[in-house]
């Protein structure tokens, strides 16, 4: 012990001394993300036109918590690369795409996007579902100065890591107002009480802006009461709801409160529908809601009872292939990689900088999930479809726009 | 790779006693920059060789606890949440403020340690607290109040706003380096090998062989469990640190049990006790998976095998472990050193520390 105090004084001081040293290695870790974007593009642009493929790179969760997600998004990628492929590639050259798993984990997502970068020298990177996933590889992708496309992480702050990072998905607050519109111009309700999950970003920003929206389009909100993800009992918010009689109820939360929210309504005797966004799309909602979640609506990316040809085209081509309906996610993937393609076609060449102009100009392009444009933050401005819950299945309402 | 990391007290009586503390410092720094400078160029070797200093001190700062003391600790991820998380908000608060009399950079830096040592300090303090009751008991009860401890960590983290809830906490400025990471390695290596050499280790390697004898002889076994968990604590809190200031994103789902796990395969892999037996498991373990993932894309870009492969690149890993530990039991090096087990012809040390 008295050898280790001595020991580690000079230890300390040493590092001191380091941290002089560091002074030039730091700089090229930070400001070299803008040197890296003007240096890296010229490798990035050569290594490719030099063979007779062009590689993309996915990272998406193949294990882990969220494997069906990634597994969803990677054959709707698939399916988009070999049409593509059918139909002559683009400049002449094939399409391939080089998939790492990130085991749902962020550590793991940041390791597997450097290495599409760096070593495969992909000219665009896609992924991943989750915000936090794709936000680690969003850092990696924008300080290389590679594109990033991401299928369907809804997080506002993802596209807001760098000029070189989309999504075709829309965003979290879209859908607040999605459900505005639809509740005062197709449901014609006046007055509506919200109740949102306090626990959760995604369920406070829907709130908020469908309160926002909903006042401006002329509604009421009478009552806003919230809850915690994890409760089992509703019953005094949803009282204090019923004194308020609202036509209908926005419940932005996920499918396991949902449907037990559901539930308990119908018991204190709520009769009006609920309404909700993307976090309701799941299977086990029919379990847990029964007969008290039918009738309410919800808003989501993609619905596949969509009488439009195209979807309907892409539901039989992608059952063909793979067996089963593709889920938003394998529409959203699919969507996300013809995006690519589209742009990759438009590109001058395939320098990082013209890949992202060509992908920032993407304007009406014909989605599976909807109709994309990219607005000035590269979040995609596209419509969102209403479903109704019906009897274990989810019926086609209508399309709302932005 | 871990001859920069390892400790060289070789020159016992060549060299003044006063140089004696400090010379694996003299030794080490020049080689480590040398290592900074050769791994500047490729982003994907900075990435792959900062998991793997961190995962090196993980392993050896566990072994101190599993295997020099002989307590079963599964909590290890939990006091590198703390680390992370602690000085992670830290930079975070930090990252306008410059110290005046310094370059941006160097001061940064200065910042960055600070955060660092903060974290490793909660840690080891999250480490007393948990240690002091758990480990006046024996056996398996310290491993389940540390199972219950990372869980603990996880679901506050979970739900504080502070630390950015489940999302995470990103935005952490990317302080660290090779440099940096490794010169902690070095730390952790040198203070895990004084301790085996010390009359301390000696009370840690009697306490691990028979309790009951130990404590007959004198040694306070509670006081010495105590104080090697809290080390082992303090350098988890820091390769937490580390680790929040290279991946761009940290959230609970990097420290759960799982995390906790694959460090205790890598200590009891590498051998229960065996410093340098940890660290090349550590970096076997890590370098293994991104191996794999090159072996398969040997089979082509246009395969769809080598695709659908990526995924059972975990389970083959996993195969290979359990292949790894039938064959030997023991894990690779036992409780000996790897100067130990190298073959004959090359030089041996004094078998003078442990």
């Amino acid at each position: 012990m008295r050898r280790l105090a001595p020991m580690l004084l000079a230890a300390l001081a040493v590092l001191a001394a380091a941290c002089e040293k560091k002074t030039q290695p730091a700089p090229s870790g930070e400001g070299g993300a803008q040197t890296a974007q003007q240096a890296q593009p010229a490798p990035g642009g050569e290594t490719p036109a030099g063979s007779d493929v062009i590689l993309l790179g996915q990272v998406g969760a193949l294990t882990g918590g969220q494997a069906t997600f990634g597994i969803s998004t990677r054959n709707g990628i698939e399916m988009a690369i070999k049409e593509a492929n059918a139909a002559g590639g683009v400049k002449g050259k094939k399409l391939a795409i080089r998939v790492y798993d990130n085991q749902s984990k962020p550590e793991e997502a940041a390791q597997a996007a450097t290495r599409l970068i760096t070593q495969d020298k992909v000219v665009l990177i896609l992924g991943d579902v989750a915000s936090s996933n794709s936000l680690a590889m969003a850092e990696k992708a924008q300080a290389a100065g590679v594109p990033m496309i991401t299928p369907s992480s809804t997080n506002t702050t993802v596209t807001q890591k760098g000029d070189f990072i989309f999504r075709v998905c829309f965003i979290d607050p879209f859908q607040g107002y999605v459900m505005a519109k639809f509740a005062r111009e197709n449901l014609k309700l006046g007055k509506v009480a919200v109740l949102q999950d306090n626990k959760s970003a995604y369920s406070i920003d829907l709130s908020d802006v469908f309160t926002r929206k909903f006042t401006e389009m002329g509604g009421k909100v009478a009552t806003t009461e919230s809850y915690s993800q994890g409760d089992t009992d509703y019953r005094a918010q949803l009282t204090a709801i019923r004194k308020t009689q609202p036509e209908g109820i926005y419940v932005p939360g996920y499918y396991s409160e949902v449907g037990i929210i559901a539930r308990q309504a119908r018991e204190v005797g709520l009769k009006v529908p609920l309404m909700g966004g993307d976090g309701w799309d799941s299977e086990k909602l029919f379990e847990l809601g029964g007969t008290a979640i039918q009738g309410s609506y919800f808003s989501n990316h993609y619905s596949p009872d969509n009488p439009d040809p195209r979807v309907q085209k892409f539901i039989s081509e992608y059952k063909a292939a793979y067996g089963g309906v593709p889920d938003a996610l394998a529409a959203l993937g699919y969507d996300a990689a013809r995006v690519a393609i589209e742009a990759l076609k438009r590109a001058k060449d395939l320098s990082g900088p013209a890949v992202r102009d060509a992908i920032a100009q993407t304007k009406d392009f014909p989605g599976v999930a909807g109709t994309i444009t990219l607005d000035d933050k590269r979040n995609a401005v596209k419509s969102a479809v209403v479903l109704k819950v019906g009897d274990g299945k989810t019926e086609y309402v209508t399309t709302v726009n932005p | 790779m871990e001859t920069p990391a390892l400790p060289v007290p070789e020159a016992r009586s060549a060299i003044p006693p006063a140089l004696r503390g400090i010379l694996p410092v003299l030794v080490a720094l020049p080689v480590l920059a040398l290592f900074q400078w050769v791994t500047n160029e490729s982003p994907f070797a900075v990435y792959l060789l900062s998991v793997m200093g961190v995962n090196i001190i993980l392993a050896v700062s566990l072994n101190i606890v599993n295997g020099m003391t002989g307590q079963f600790s599964i909590g290890h991820a939990g006091f590198m949440a703390v680390g992370a998380y602690i000085s992670g908000v830290m930079s975070l608060n930090l990252k306008e403020v410059a110290l005046s009399f310094l370059p941006v950079a160097a001061s940064d830096q200065v910042l960055f340690t600070l955060a660092l040592l903060v974290g490793g300090l909660a840690a080891a303090a999250c480490g007393f607290l948990v240690g002091l009751p758990s480990l006046r008991l024996r056996g398996d009860y310290l491993a389940i109040v540390t199972l219950g401890f990372g869980e603990i960590i996880r679901v506050v983290v979970q739900n504080t706003d502070a630390f950015g809830r489940a999302l995470g906490l990103s935005g952490i400025p990317q302080y660290s380096s090779p440099y940096m990471i490794y010169f902690w390695v070095f730390l952790t290596v040198l203070v895990a090998r004084r301790i085996a050499g010390s009359s301390h280790g000696r009370s840690l390697w009697a306490i691990r062989e028979d309790e009951v004898a130990a404590e007959a002889m004198g040694v306070d076994t509670t006081g010495y469990k105590v104080r090697s968990f809290v080390i082992s604590s303090f350098f988890a809190g820091i390769a937490g640190g580390l680790f929040a200031h290279f991946v761009p994103i940290i959230n609970p789902g990097s420290f759960t049990f799982v995390k906790s796990m694959e460090i205790v395969v890598m200590v009891v892999l590498g051998g229960l006790g065996s410093t340098t037996g940890a660290i090349v498991a550590a970096i076997f373990l890590t370098l293994l998976p991104e191996g794999l993932r090159s072996a398969f894309n040997l089979l082509g870009t246009e395969s769809t095998l080598a695709q659908k492969v990526d995924q059972i690149r975990m389970p083959i890993y996993g195969l290979l472990l359990v292949v790894l530990m039938l064959s030997r039991p023991q894990g690779l090096f036992g409780t000996r050193e790897l100067w130990d087990v190298l073959p004959r012809w090359i030089p041996r040390r004094r078998r003078g520390l442990s």
